[in-house]
């Protein structure tokens, strides 16, 4: 197994750290204590080929490599949760299911000005009812004539205010799985946002990522063309899978970002304040956490790292993904609070980051797929029923 | 048209500078950057390029490892890049790195239309000398510190910054400019430009390669060929942060004149 990085990948790292400390660093504490989704960075991103990392140039990607990408999401996330996760959702669950899923015509269609940042990408399978358990979509949608007609709504979904092309998941019919029990239907869709009778909720109060728009889509006879179908009928609930596996590597790497984030403010922190006369990193509690807070953190970059090869050489990466997602998140949950306990009274205000870093932490356990989720996963591929 | 874009590889000074002990830079320790003023240059290159469509040529005098810094260079969009290395050119001063560098350009060729671009000065040397004499040695008309750049056919206006004002220069091409940092802020590598770098050309220029042009003679290049000793170098002892007062009225200007009394300046 090769660690180390290419050449292109090792640039690409030193443009993506200059990048972030240089255009959103800056941005991170007043997107977060306004609420205010920036979209003047990813304006800049898009330019700069961040907005399509992986995909081929032939569709207005930079023609790079899921590992990249997830660099990308990482050295993003270091600084600023927010940023991260506009990227990793746009990427993983827009762009990736039409270049995965979509017609020749949908791919030149939609992912150019997707890829170049012109427009955003969401993804809709969450509702009210339907979380985890994503066979509970009451959203519906049925073909007449030349379009369909989709009725329901999404919950929760991340850059919903702000995004012009949603692949959206419907229930299109009934069907029944391979014992003959009966089971819906299930297909995806894309939908543009000017589509009639498609309108946007209101924008989610939120713990972390408080700069991410999220919010309910809503569908009432919203018309969709037929040739919007995403994959073929019935391959929704796939699609909806596929596409959360390569999610997984993107939140994956948003947490593994945060983490690694949190334990580069603690060592510079660690290393100026001075308690009893003496720096606190000097003191051995100080250097035992640093070393258990790295540690963990480089754990989580090589299953992050893992996942994003093996979906890269098209391996069955769903149980690397849901292991790095399960591991990182956790570690970067662990290592944020700790980082914040680092700072004692100081880490508890909004002077510093380590408070935003925790609160960021804390989705990375929950949104597409809950740490529990991740290991209903790891558990079905190990055969544990 | 082409821009051809002299760059110098150079210790990063923003972190913590290392000096050996008889005084000179220990480069091996820090990190290396590209000169602060040559990103300027080569932003103007690709401004040209954008507006232009004209090619833009980077080309560097150092070991091998500058080709590192010159790839990142094409990875900002630059077409092509020239490293002019070999022990021959080691220990050159300006003059002598002028001597090669514009070797280096003349075997690149300049033509009608084409445009030499270097930073002002390099952060290691200070010298702001190096572009002005390939200027000379190349006979191209030169203009220094430009902090606006014009092209209107084959005529260049250039803003040229001076300490107390500025000065606007016609000059035609093929001409030679050095470039400051108030004219342009340099773009970011992209990640397609970045994937593109490794697969664009990098010719590299040793002695063998140069030593045909009248230019290099064993008694104009390395260190035989440097009339420049340095006797000491050091680091300048650290400024204190400073003081920004802001606003005209006459509040600020009492506690102005009240801080600089309360320090016996006035």
């Amino acid at each position: 197994m090769d660690f180390h990085l290419s050449k292109e990948q090792q640039m690409l790292r030193k443009m993506y750290r200059d990048f972030a400390e240089n255009e959103v660093k800056p941005l991170a504490q007043e997107i977060d204590e306004e609420e205010r989704f920036p979209m003047e960075t990813v304006e800049k991103m898009g330019k700069l080929g961040m907005m399509g990392i992986y995909f081929p140039k032939e569709y207005g990607g930079a023609g790079g490599d899921v590992l990249s990408y997830a660099m990308c999401v990482e050295e993003l996330a270091k600084v600023c949760g927010t940023t991260a996760v506009i990227v990793s959702a746009h990427t993983s669950l827009c762009c990736a299911p039409i270049f995965e899923f979509g017609t020749e015509e949908q791919k030149k269609k939609y992912l150019p000005d997707l890829c170049s940042g012109k427009k955003i990408g969401a993804f809709g399978l969450t509702e009210p009812g339907a979380g985890t358990d994503a066979q509970g979509q009451q959203t519906t949608a049925v073909l007449e004539g030349d379009h369909y007609v989709l009725n329901g709504s999404k919950c929760f979904i991340t850059n919903g205010n702000v995004a012009d092309t949603f692949v959206i998941i419907a229930v299109t019919g009934k069907t029944t799985d391979k014992r003959g029990r009966p089971m819906k239907e299930i297909s995806a869709f894309i939908v543009e946002k000017d589509f009639p009778g498609f309108s946007q909720g209101k924008h989610e109060k939120k713990m972390g990522i408080r700069g991410s728009s999220t919010c309910d889509l809503i569908f009432e006879d919203c018309i969709v063309p037929k040739e919007n179908l995403l994959g073929k009928i019935g391959q929704g609930f796939k699609i909806a899978m596929m596409t959360l596996d390569g999610g997984r590597i993107g939140i994956a790497a948003q947490a593994l970002g945060l983490g690694e984030g949190a334990v580069l403010e603690a060592i510079k922190y660690t290393k100026e304040r001075v308690q009893f006369g003496r720096r606190i990193s000097q003191f051995q509690n100080t250097q035992f956490q640093l070393a258990d807070m790295h540690t963990r953190m480089q754990a989580a970059q090589f299953l992050v790292y893992s996942a994003a090869c093996k979906k890269q050489l098209h391996e069955d990466y769903s149980m690397d993904a849901a292991m790095a997602k399960l591991f990182a998140a956790e570690a970067a949950s662990d290592v944020t609070r700790r980082a914040v306990q680092l700072f004692g009274g100081y880490g508890y205000t909004r002077e510093y980051p380590v408070e935003r870093m925790m609160r960021d932490a804390k989705i990375t356990e929950i949104y597409e797929g809950t740490s529990e989720v991740q290991r209903m996963v790891i558990s079905s591929h190990l055969g544990v029923k | 048209m082409k821009v051809i874009v002299c760059v110098k590889q150079v210790p990063d000074t923003s972190g913590k500078v290392a000096v050996n002990p008889d005084g000179t830079l220990n480069r091996a320790s820090m990190e290396t950057i590209t000169n602060p003023d040559d990103m300027n240059a080569v932003e103007a290159a690709l401004k040209l390029k954008d507006e232009t469509g004209c090619k833009v040529i980077v080309v560097t005098m150092g070991p091998p490892p500058a080709e590192g810094m010159l790839r990142e260079l094409l990875a900002m969009g630059a077409d092509e890049g020239y490293l002019i290395s070999g022990r021959e050119f080691g220990g050159s001063d300006t003059y002598a790195t002028s001597q090669i560098v514009a070797a280096g350009v003349n075997k690149i060729g300049v033509e009608k239309g084409d445009i030499v671009m270097c930073g002002r000065q390099a952060i290691d040397g200070d010298t702001a000398q190096v572009g002005p004499q390939i200027a000379e040695k190349l006979h191209l008309p030169q203009v220094t510190y430009a902090a606006d750049i014009q092209k209107d056919g084959d005529d260049i206006t250039v803003k040229r910054m001076l300490e107390d004002g500025y000065m606007t220069i016609k000059v035609k091409t093929p001409c030679l400019l050095t470039c400051i940092k108030e004219l342009n802020e340099p773009r970011y590598m992209s990640v397609g430009g970045i994937f593109e770098a490794y697969s664009k050309p990098v010719t590299v220029l040793d002695y063998e390669a140069l030593k045909d042009d009248p230019l290099i003679d064993a008694t104009t290049i390395g260190l035989k060929g440097s009339p420049t000793n340095i006797l000491v170098s050091f680091t300048p002892p650290q400024k204190g942060a400073g003081m920004m007062l802001e606003g005209a009225d006459m509040a600020t200007c009492e506690k102005l004149a009240g801080i600089l009394a309360g320090k016996h300046i006035i």
